[in-house]
């Protein structure tokens, strides 16, 4: 009898759970399409209109929100705690609010609860390009200035976009540096990736894939592209099939901080270390064992600092009325030096740096 | 018939229904193991490389974790209940050993020590809403799974612990071998093999198979239910706790989602290691050996170089293979059992 009751009070559990994320899911579409049909005309307002006066000084008090795809993730506190410290150098307020799950629209009701305390600017990684667009025009029509950095949103759904490196740019960094660790720069390479769909590292190994057609590297050869789905034990995983499925192979390139981490850990206590060379896109403080050790002779990846830096000075110029965000315009952002609007509302940080042995104790984040 | 060949009669009954029933039990792992060797089989086949002794040692640590975290899974379902929270418990552990080593400077036997204690605490916290509150375990620990997880991330505050600040001799655990075994499997086995002997031959240890297959029962039979479904979970919280500490060891790099999604593949490893998951019925060693099958599947997708999509697909099916293969066998039993019974009377 009481087992009974207690299956019965099981299952019941479980039916609230799912009943929960069933009105949950629902909630969210809902919300979803209030914002669409709302914000649909917002753009258009908010685009035309003031001039920008270059020759502007920034307003001090300005108020900001920054949102990283995620709270906790080491590489976006970083990029946020530079916003933070750009708004701190012109004398406002930047504060971190963020989701806890990278979820498409996990953003949304975040971002709408943040137009209701009416700041200067909102600063944010976008985790979905669309998902977010709706509530961006919404706080757009109310005088926010939108900005965002490392991810991007729709582009008219914000006014400047923060670009840690070009696509080009870094799918050139990958292949040079897959070379340079390649003995003699003939071989079989494979790559580590995060996840299938990771719009990001899909460009990138486009553009390495793109390179490697190219005379240039005629003698590298791409097996396999893996998908570690950042996550350390897939990662794991997936490097010990590499090296297994494909015994000629001299280079494992990771353009992701998790699986580059991970495949240098696995390697650096294998018998293939020194055979088969890490490189990709890491942190210097996670890859600063592997790059001493051997493992990982070159790696690189932009300042996510100096990105979030970037993205709070275009902020308050924004806010300040320095900038529009329309192509050509020039803003000054303390030590990255001035800057220039390209098209679409784009601004470049710049190629990403290399890490070696030489420099590595030079970085700390 | 005299009474003494009555007597003879019922013994040779009884013998044959402890046979029986002892014969259902091996058939679980007896299955389990032959699906493992079928695949490793048949991968090594297709790559001999998938069985190279550095790529067994590889296979041995991939599942070592899982395998403790199950052990501990193990004994909360065999009581019918369930701890979603042990991902969580892993990553708060993780970064927190990482965080001892890096930053304070603690020896690594008080560090490790620490992190079971700590995930014993929460362990204390399922165990007591669970038992004390009434409330479904499955609710419980859903929602300690989110609050332990939350923890987490105020307490590591987006920092994230690297490699190159860990001692040595403690990411040795993770990657080192003693005698040519890694070491980490040694602990696995061990673990796996100290819960095993106490479910297996301690009063306290077999009162949770009581729990699980009748808990009113159980109670009447004089048993503390609440007591050791309350042990129970302090075990399975430590286990991940030690689980935290060895992910530190082994991968090196622990931010707040380390072990995110954990859960699940610790109770699956449990069920297709033929662990009912409506209490009652399993071992540690199927549970063991379940997270064996479950790292080898992935790995031999990996080596045989089929697309990783269909890793979970292969999951999946396995589950629901295992769970028809229990039930099954359970009929099968039942009316095994009721046939003698019949007979009898």
């Amino acid at each position: 009898m009481n087992s009974f009751h207690r299956s019965r009070a099981l299952w019941a559990a479980l039916l609230a759970v799912v009943l929960a994320m069933v009105v949950a899911a629902c909630g969210d579409t809902k919300d979803d399409t209030e914002t669409n049909a709302s914000g649909g005309g917002a753009a258009a307002t908010t685009s035309g209109g003031e001039a920008a006066n270059p020759d502007g000084e920034y307003r001090s008090g300005l108020t900001a929100i920054v949102m990283p795809k995620q709270l906790g993730n080491p590489y976006e506190e970083l990029e946020d705690s530079g916003t933070v410290e750009a708004f701190e150098e012109l004398g406002g307020k930047a504060t971190i609010e963020g989701p806890t799950d990278a979820g498409a629209s996990s953003q949304v009701p975040l971002l709408q609860s943040a137009i209701q305390k009416q700041p200067d600017a909102i600063i944010l990684a976008a985790n979905d390009p669309n998902a977010v667009a709706p509530v961006l025009k919404q706080a757009m029509a109310r005088d926010i200035r939108v900005v965002t950095q490392d991810s991007d949103a729709a582009s008219d759904a914000r006014q400047v976009f923060i670009n840690q490196a070009t696509t080009e740019g870094i799918g050139e960094v990958l292949a040079r540096m897959a070379k340079q660790v390649v003995p003699g720069g003939r071989g079989e390479i494979a790559v580590l990736s995060a996840t299938a769909n990771a719009t990001n590292q899909n460009a990138w190994i486009r553009v390495l894939r793109e390179r490697l057609q190219t005379p240039e590297y005629a003698d590298l050869r791409l097996v396999k592209v893996a998908y570690g789905d950042d996550d350390d034990q897939k990662s794991f995983q997936e490097t010990q099939g590499l090296l297994s499925a494909y015994p000629n192979l001299r280079a494992i390139v990771a353009p992701t901080t998790v699986g580059i981490a991970a495949a240098a850990r696995y390697l650096s206590s294998s018998p293939k270390k020194g055979r088969v060379a890490v490189t990709g896109l890491g942190t210097p403080n996670q890859m600063r064992k592997f790059v001493k050790d051997g493992t990982s002779p070159v790696f690189a990846l932009w300042n996510p600092k100096d990105v979030g830096y970037l993205g709070g000075y275009a902020a308050a110029a924004l806010a300040s009325g320095i900038i529009t965000g329309a192509e050509g315009e020039t803003f000054r952002a303390g030590r990255l030096g001035e800057r220039t609007i390209e098209a679409n509302g784009e601004i470049v940080l710049g190629p990403p740096t290399e890490f070696t042995r030489e420099n590595i104790d030079d970085f700390d984040f | 018939m005299s009474t003494a060949d009555v007597a003879i009669d019922r013994t040779a009954q009884g013998e044959r229904a402890r046979r029986l029933t002892e014969m259902v039990f091996r058939m679980r792992e007896l299955g389990i193991v032959m699906a493992l060797l079928l695949l490793i089989a048949v991968t090594a086949i297709l790559e001999p490389r998938f069985i190279e002794f550095d790529s067994l040692k590889d296979l041995a640590r991939n599942a070592s974790i899982i395998a403790i975290i199950a052990a501990g899974q193990t004994m909360v379902i065999l009581t019918r209940n369930i701890d979603l929270s042990v991902g969580s418990v892993l990553g708060l552990t993780a970064f927190f050993c990482g965080d001892l080593l890096s930053n304070h400077n603690t020896p690594i036997v008080v560090a490790i020590v620490l992190c079971v204690l700590m995930g014993a605490a929460c362990g204390v916290v399922n165990g007591v809403l669970t038992t004390f509150g009434r409330v479904p375990a499955l609710v419980v620990t859903l929602g300690t799974m989110y609050v332990f997880r939350g923890i987490a991330f105020v307490y590591t505050d987006g920092r994230q612990i690297n490699a190159e600040t860990l001692p040595d001799s403690f990411l040795n655990i993770g990657t080192g071998t003693v005698a040519g075994i890694p070491t980490i499997f040694l602990i696995a086995f061990v673990v796996v093999l100290i819960v095993g002997l106490y479910l297996a031959n301690y009063r306290s240890g077999r009162e949770l198979y009581a729990i699980g297959s009748n808990d009113a029962a159980a109670k009447l039979a004089g048993i503390r239910v609440d007591r050791r479904v309350v042990a129970a979970f302090v075990a399975c919280g430590a286990l991940a706790g030690l689980g935290g500490a060895l992910y530190a060891a082994r991968f090196g790099t622990v931010d707040a989602t380390a072990g995110t999604g954990y859960e699940l593949t610790v109770i699956s490893a449990a069920v297709v290691g033929g662990v009912a998951i409506t209490g009652g019925v399993g071992s540690v060693y199927g549970a063991a050996i379940g997270a064996v099958l479950l790292g080898c599947i992935t790995s031999s997708l990996i080596v045989l170089r089929i697309d990783s999509f269909w890793q979970q697909a292969a999951v999946g099916a396995l589950l629901i293979a295992a769970i028809a293969f229990d039930r099954l066998v359970g009929l099968r039993l039942d009316a095994a059992l009721r046939q003698r019974s019949a007979r009898r009377a």
